[in-house]
């Protein structure tokens, strides 16, 4: 049996992706996992997100941040991220404490913050789980932005309207994987379907110590990070 | 038996709410989109809509369909995870039309990307000091980018 990715790859082919079979919008409950031991902050995948999406410079949908825990300054950790850690980080030399990457994104909440202030119904989960921006019914007021509580939103620069992640959507629909986890060198970040059984999602959570970020929000945030440090705001 | 002697303005105040409601419907009608709360309050047309914006990763499945060889020589090497477009970049054009060529990659640039030598990378993450580790000689002078351990240069794939 052909993979779906391949199906669905003959209806991009000839311009009709959004007639590809087999995608049910209620099976389907999105999520990431992403695995910070193995981030090695390339900023592989920031790029490819803005190859993918056409993403304005100086606006992120993805980035990364790399910290720098030292052993007395736990509470202040020094986080840098040059221009999203798009051209990678510079070398660091001081060998001391510990550095770790993070990659951040839309965490796609169930329970949304960003959604739930929108007054023109611009912006919502679908059913299976992506929180989107309807851009011709976005009015560009913003309170999306300020709403988001892991600054994942921003304005479109020439739009005028509030754009973020889509989960790369229109790829999932067609069985493909999102931009940033294709272009990961190291399987850092890996795209999880919670309603699919067979996913290997299930066996990780059950298996590592897995958080979300701000989890006193109760956002309902749907990316998760395996051994996230304490120190992460 | 009920008088309407004096309630003619009462109906007259009734039918004035009646034909705002019945105006208020009909703008409702032509100004709010057809699909519009058909999974919630928003637009439904949106979901189809994003879906089909266009691709430009076109995916290892993809890549793997042609490029049979390449795939043989990467499945045993230490680049085995590593899909093709994280290297090659988004190639979705190329294979949409086979015709159109990708341009050649620059090992200087990429393989440093990733093994750069830092104290921040984790430390079981193969990383080099380039200028120290191969004196200034391109990358693929000893390692094959899709194989990359050191083999015999007369290996298939090998350095050459």
């Amino acid at each position: 049996m052909l993979p779906a990715a391949a199906i669905a790859w003959k209806y991009v082919l000839a311009g009709t992706p959004e007639q590809s079979p087999n995608y049910t919008t209620d099976e389907h409950w999105w999520s990431m996992l992403i695995d910070i031991p193995k981030c090695i902050g390339c900023g592989n995948c920031v790029r490819a997100c803005q190859a993918e999406n056409d993403v304005p410079d100086g606006n992120f949908r993805t980035w990364v941040e790399r910290y720098h825990v030292d052993d007395w300054k736990m509470e202040n950790p020094e986080v840098i991220s040059p221009d999203g850690g798009k051209e990678g980080f510079p070398a660091a030399t001081d060998e001391s404490g510990k550095y770790f990457f993070v990659p951040k994104m839309c965490n796609h909440c169930a329970d949304s913050p960003c959604t739930q202030v929108c007054p023109v119904g611009a912006t919502f989960i679908t059913p299976d789980g992506v929180v989107l921006v309807d851009q011709t019914y976005c009015l560009g007021c913003a309170y999306c932005v300020q709403a988001c509580p892991y600054g994942c939103r921003y304005i479109h620069p020439t739009k005028k309207v509030a754009d973020k992640c889509t989960l790369c959507y229109h790829r999932i629909t067609k069985g493909l994987t999102t931009a940033c986890c294709e272009s990961c060198p190291t399987g850092a970040r890996q795209l999880a379907d919670l309603k699919n059984p067979n996913d290997p999602i299930h066996e990780f959570l059950k298996t590592h110590e897995v958080q979300i970020l701000k989890p006193q929000m109760a956002t309902g945030a749907k990316v998760f990070y395996n051994e996230l440090d304490g120190s992460v705001r | 038996m009920i008088n309407l002697k004096d309630t003619g303005h009462l109906f007259r105040f009734a039918l004035l709410f009646v034909i705002a409601f019945v105006v208020f419907l009909i703008i409702r009608h032509f100004v709010v989109p057809k699909s519009f709360g058909e999974y919630g309050h928003y637009r439904g047309a949106a979901i189809t809509e994003i879906a089909a914006r266009p691709i430009h990763f076109a995916g290892h499945e993809a890549c793997e369909a042609c490029h049979i060889d390449v795939l043989d020589v990467k499945k045993t090497g230490k680049h085995a995870g590593v899909h093709c477009e994280a290297c090659h970049g988004p190639l979705a054009d190329h294979a949409n039309d086979p015709s159109i060529v990708p341009a050649k990659l620059d090992t200087a640039v990429l393989c440093v990307r990733c093994h750069a030598a830092s104290a921040a990378k984790p430390k079981g993450f193969p990383q080099v000091a380039a200028a120290d580790h191969s004196n200034g000689l391109p990358c693929e002078t000893c390692h094959q980018p899709h194989s990359p351990g050191l083999v015999p240069a007369t290996a298939p794939g090998g350095a050459k």
